[in-house]
């Protein structure tokens, strides 16, 4: 087994000025969507566009297509589920993710 | 210079304050640090200081309030006692691990329960670890003089850290003193404008505070705790620097009649005042007493300290604190162990003294150096004892 240092991501000799995220915007480059344990499924059938999944989503998962449907970018999505929840038209269902 | 007249030491904090041109204050009046916040709202009320005092619902909020003002650039004050003090406990480790420097008074005062308003340093023992600088005052012109060295070093680019200015609750809050408040000038030569590394800028965006994960977290207190230890030499040389302006000298470790003595008492606050002349009494009785004084606590003048009272055979640690069930008061136990890898170190006895507001005399004090002889002959019995105490 390796030693508890080396999941380290840093010496503590780069480790920012009061550990300060020095970089604005770089919440991109943290990957939300492996802590999913279900997935949002869109039956697309059911959807009327209304966007509520697109405005509730807290991590701002969601973004439009060109015929309007708004689709989860799963990279991000951590399946809180709040999408499926609010969804007027229950077109969205959580799915047990298969690892 | 400034002149030398009476003053409520209180009053006079709140007046260095306004001299160091704080910014923002946010304060909670608890007694007995109230008359330095009800004199530094005056201050701002009559437009004397022209700086923001935000009124509060507790401590918690106001130590809230600071954080946030100095993350903006804000040179940022508050003041608080005892249970004011616990209720900031929370916050009070987020400050030096951001790195914002926020400099308060506390006028100690013992902890509930039972309720007291009276003086010992049980607020402050139990905010021994929260990573902030902390200084003792013993008398009114060291109050004063520690404020503008407080701001002078905290909001040093090297260090960036809080910091408390500790003074006894009634003993010196309350207390009249002939106290020589500096010319403006002095402070302005000595305290240059707060230019912090990083503050909070919507036109230069960064985040305070995010969270630490386990690949992370250590590796963030590391170079924290690296970086305040090396703060030491900073609050050293802004003490030289203090003699340079104010022509007043102070040290993390001080002494009173140490030379050749025998057995020392160490103490911190304005208890050693008293100290002092049980001192001079001991000397005339031909007992070989000296006193050490500790100033700076944290952090802790490790090197220093040792080499102040290696030569001696018997310190006599005098806590203002109950740290129940422990091998020693708080401060004992800290002396201990850092003597303890020091061949031929000096014995340690460990007294709690003067809780809550309970007067530690001359005789006292006289009392714990003849304890403290004795125990070089026999171990005590006890890791630490209480004395003026009635059985």
């Amino acid at each position: 087994m390796p030693k508890g240092k080396d999941t380290a991501l840093m010496s503590w000799k780069e480790v920012p000025f009061g550990c300060h995220i020095l970089e604005p915007g770089n919440s991109v480059r943290f990957k939300t969507g492996d802590w999913r344990s279900f997935r949002p499924v869109l039956d697309k059938e059911k959807c009327v566009k209304c966007g509520q999944c697109y405005i509730l989503c807290p991590d701002m998962a969601y973004s439009p297509d060109e015929e309007g449907y708004y689709l989860v970018d799963l990279t991000y999505c951590k399946g809180c589920g709040i999408c499926a929840s609010v969804c007027p038209k229950g077109a969205i269902t959580m799915v047990i993710e298969e690892v | 210079m400034g002149k030398r007249i009476a003053k409520e030491v209180s009053i006079a904090v709140a007046e260095a304050v306004k001299q160091c041109k704080v910014d923002v204050i946010a304060a909670y009046p608890i007694t007995p640090q109230t008359h330095i916040v009800e004199h530094l709202s005056e201050l701002v009320a009559n437009g004397e200081l022209d700086a923001e005092y935000i009124t509060v619902e507790s401590e918690h909020s106001a130590i809230s309030a600071c954080l946030g003002s100095v993350a903006t650039g804000a040179r940022t004050f508050t003041s608080t006692s005892s249970q004011g003090l616990a209720l900031m406990h929370e916050i009070l480790f987020i400050a030096p691990a951001l790195r914002l420097p926020v400099v308060m008074v506390v006028a100690n005062r013992a902890l509930s329960a039972p309720i007291s308003i009276w003086n010992d340093h049980g607020d402050i023992m139990a905010e021994r670890d929260i990573g902030w600088i902390q200084t003792f005052a013993e008398n009114g012109q060291e109050a004063v003089d520690l404020v503008y060295h407080a701001f002078r070093v905290a909001e040093d680019r090297r260090v960036m850290f809080p910091a408390i200015v500790n003074i006894d609750g009634f003993t010196l809050s309350h207390m009249i003193e002939p106290i020589e408040l500096p010319d403006q000038e002095q402070v302005d030569r000595y305290l240059p404008p707060f230019k912090p590394r990083y503050k909070l800028d919507p036109r230069k965006p960064l985040s305070m505070g995010p969270v630490g994960i386990p690949e992370i977290y250590m590796e963030a207190k590391k170079a924290q705790d690296e970086a305040f230890k090396s703060a030491y030499r900073v609050i050293v040389k802004a003490w030289d620097e203090f003699e340079e302006v104010f022509g007043r000298r102070y040290h993390p470790v001080e002494t009173y009649r140490l030379e050749d003595a025998e057995v020392g008492l160490l103490i911190m606050g304005s208890l050693a005042e008293t100290a002092m002349s049980a001192v001079d009494r001991m000397r005339e009785a031909g007992k070989r007493v000296g006193l050490v004084r500790l100033r700076l606590w944290r952090p802790f003048p490790l090197r220093d300290f040792v080499r102040t009272v290696r030569g001696l055979k018997m310190l006599a640690v005098i806590d203002r604190a109950l740290s129940p069930g422990a091998t020693g008061g708080p401060v004992a136990t800290e002396v201990r162990s850092a003597l303890y890898q020091v061949p031929g170190r000096p014995r340690v006895a460990s007294f709690i003294a003067g809780l809550g507001g309970r007067d530690v005399t001359v005789e006292d004090f006289e009392e714990m150096a003849d304890r403290a002889y004795f125990y070089l002959k026999k171990k005590p019995k006890e890791p630490y004892e209480m004395i003026g105490v009635k059985e």
